[in-house]
């Protein structure tokens, strides 16, 4: 049995659920079996510690117990190598509640990163999960993916390499991104089909495009809307796109900062762009064809308030973009939409200081070629909107 | 050959019984094993088997068959029903049977070697008052006991198609990872209409509607293929490709009762699939496998492209084929 049971720490923390252990787990032989049997075993309010060094493992790890803490020593300290990993969709797989994972790393998974799915209140404090060979489209997708779950809370976290995206938060609601770095993914930050989402003062650099907000159709959660992107660093996002197509990132443009694709009610504030020479801030429909009777593909009720935004489209990745250049008198202004919208209801609203151009669209899912290029016609931003109930619960934090 | 191997385990038992009128009275299961909160460190704690071997079942350990099983890397699988003769099974139509509390699913996993079946693992689903637990047993090298393994393991082994892989024994989180459904462990194998209807007689004393009616999977040759290849998804694929299972993410439901083209893959585009998606647009294009992407992650034995996730070291040439022709002979648009 591998369960240590920690007598000082009992008696000191008798008040707190009873008999919470710790156990410890050092790297070295057998490092998969010990490491996963001490997830199998815990039980609500141990801590599972991973002692420093470097965790070869062959196959995924998965953690199905609520209320447990999984610590390393450190972003750099701990490190979970799945190099050789032979089998499993991702490197860590969390499906309870409660979790909170910290400052220990992931790297090279061959699929996804770490996946919480269905994890409700799951906290992630400094975990770095890095593909170690750079951009490639062999990478897996995601780096950070919780989907499925209410109340989440991503802090002082570290993702590079993923093929799609670095945090991806999908089919979720009250979440919370920040303090994150999101570096050359294809993807920085992915919001998609979620709801009361807050990501702040993140730093997303040199990836495809920086921070992303998506609905699309056919998913069981639809819908997303109500997610606030401030106070974030968002530059220097000029990587190849090396996502595998078929996928929706696969077609981000090289040079996009932040992008709102369809969505209800999203508000970008706050942020400094600076060369993102695509587009600084994109607001566009969804592009495809699709066949999902209850989805909305326009973008609505979307407010891009005061940023600190460079000249804009410098380099756009565009088919005519020599001829849109010259329009526009060498660079595309910062605030780009597709012109298309919902007659039904209010679309766009840009702070008076920043500058924009529409592509004016004539129908959803057109392609650029039937392009109309002019200024942007959208109104200035309105009443300030409440945020309240908005991102991951107050209470997380202590977890932190 | 599964068949073949069940009338073989079918034969043992009769054998078993005859034999048993001489010696001690007939081995029972061990039913307070089942329903206590315990986990045994051995299989042989349970009492499903007459013999250390794993071979013979105890009295009332029921042989069965699915029509179209899971593959599992091409493993001879032998499993056996248990119900406590206190309660019943009952069917639920066409859907899994409804086994009471103290029921048993046990199911071996084994490769031949030789003209010796080997057994790899024994996995058991155990019906307690407080709802299922899937435990994973390894045999150990002399085929005398198996051991819990709630960590899984790997084994080497050789495939029928003559193929060395690693074996992946799942740990008991990956157990749920297919068997979960709505956050609690399920059975995912017994299903009335995947079960033949001779054997649903003698074991709940009727033939539910709706029994029997995926093709046997020996008989996918001349079966209509979207029955074949539906019933293939189904089985291998619908335990997590639903809503409330592992993969309800992906909005893809393979269930053999969804009737939604789209919803089962046609024209759908990916979700999450990153690079399983294999440069691809849709999961399925009728009349066009190769630009399929669930033909491309079936038919690959990659981590992070590879479909299954669980419990594949080794594409199913067969599976892929009979899907191949499914997506093959639809209209193309």
């Amino acid at each position: 049995m591998i369960r240590t049971l920690m007598v000082a720490t009992a008696l000191a923390t008798l008040a707190s659920p009873a008999f919470a252990e710790t156990i410890t787990v050092a790297p070295g032989e057998d490092a998969q079996d010990r490491l996963q049997e001490a997830l199998i075993l815990a039980e609500p309010g141990d801590e599972i510690v991973l002692e420093a060094g470097r965790f070869g493992l062959t196959d995924g790890l998965s953690l199905d117990v609520d209320g447990v803490v999984l610590r390393g020593a450190g972003m750099n300290a701990s490190v979970l190598d799945f190099s050789a990993q032979r089998g499993a969709g991702e490197g860590l797989l969390v499906t309870s509640d409660n979790v909170t994972l910290r400052d220990f790393a992931v790297e090279n998974p061959q699929g996804d990163g770490i996946k919480s799915k269905g994890a409700d209140d799951i906290v992630y404090s400094g975990i770095r999960v890095t593909w170690t060979n750079g951009p490639a489209a062999t990478n897996g997708a995601y780096g950070i993916y919780p989907v499925e779950s209410t109340h989440i809370l991503i802090d002082g976290c570290e993702v590079s390499g993923a093929s799609d995206a670095g945090i991806y938060v999908g089919q979720s609601s009250r979440i919370t991104v920040r303090n994150s770095t999101a570096r050359s993914n294809v993807a920085g930050i992915e919001i998609e089909n979620s709801r009361k989402a807050i990501v702040e003062l993140n730093y997303v650099t040199q990836n495809t495009g920086g921070i992303l907000v998506f609905d699309l159709p056919g998913l069981p959660v639809k819908n997303g809307g109500e997610v606030l992107v401030r106070n974030n660093l968002v530059a220097n996002n000029t990587t190849a796109n090396f996502a595998p197509p078929g996928n929706i990132v696969a077609s981000v443009r090289r040079g996009t900062g932040i992008m709102v694709m369809a969505n209800d009610t999203v508000w970008v504030g706050q942020n400094m762009l600076y060369d993102n020479p695509t587009a600084p801030i994109m607001v566009i429909a969804y592009p495809l064809a699709f066949d999902d009777p209850e989805y909305n593909p326009y973008p609505r009720e979307i407010s891009v308030d005061w940023n600190i935004v460079d000249e804009g489209g410098t380099d756009p990745q565009f088919e005519g973009a020599a001829q849109l250049l010259a329009a526009f008198g060498g660079a595309l202004p910062p605030v780009m939409w597709d012109g298309l919208e919902d007659p039904e209801m209010t679309t766009l609203m840009v702070h008076p200081d920043l500058a924009g151009w529409s592509v004016n669209l004539p129908k959803q899912g057109a392609g650029i070629e039937a392009a109309r290029p002019g200024p942007l016609d959208a109104g200035a931003i309105g009443q300030p909107i409440s945020i309240e109930g908005w991102g991951a619960p107050e209470e997380m934090d202590a977890r932190l | 050959m599964i068949r073949h191997v069940s009338i073989l385990a079918a034969a043992a038992v009769t054998l078993a019984i005859s034999a048993g009128v001489h010696a001690s009275p007939p081995p029972v299961v061990h039913d307070w094993v089942i329903q206590s909160d315990k986990i045994p460190k051995k299989l042989s704690e349970f009492g499903f088997f007459q013999d250390w071997r794993g071979r013979e079942p105890s009295m009332d350990v029921v042989p069965y068959r699915l029509n179209t099983p899971l593959f599992s890397d091409g493993a001879t699988k032998l499993r056996y029903v248990y119900v406590p003769d206190t309660a019943v099974a009952k069917a639920d139509g066409p859907g899994l049977l409804q086994l009471p509390v103290g029921s048993a699913l046990i199911k071996t996993f084994a490769f031949e070697e030789g003209d010796e079946l080997r057994y790899i693992e024994t996995r058991v689903l155990l019906h307690r008052a407080d709802g299922w637990v899937a435990l994973p047993y390894v045999w150990n090298e002399e085929q005398t006991e198996a051991t819990l393994a709630l960590a899984g393991a790997r084994r080497e082994v050789t495939t029928p198609y003559g193929e060395r892989i690693s074996y992946r024994v799942p740990n008991k989180n990956q157990c749920k990872e297919c068997h979960g459904l709505n956050g609690a462990v399920t059975p995912i194998g017994p299903k009335a209409r995947n079960i033949s209807a001779e054997w649903l007689k003698a074991f709940l004393g009727e033939v539910p509607e709706g029994a029997d009616t995926l093709p046997m999977w020996e008989d996918r040759e001349t079966a209509d293929p979207a029955a074949a290849a539906r019933a293939y998804l189904d089985v291998n694929c619908g335990h997590c490709h639903r809503q409330g299972a592992t993969a309800s993410n992906s909005g893809l439901d393979l269930r053999w009762e969804n009737d939604d083209p789209h919803a089962f893959g046609v024209n759908k585009r990916p979700v999450a699939a990153g690079r399983g998606s294999g440069g691809l647009m849709f999961d399925i294009v009728p009349g066009n496998p190769e630009a399929s992407i669930l033909v491309y992650r079936m038919a690959s034995d990659e981590p992070g492209v590879a479909m299954p996730e669980l419990g594949k070291g080794t594409v199913h040439e067969e599976g892929v084929d009979v899907v191949e022709r499914w997506i093959a002979g639809m209209p193309a648009k």
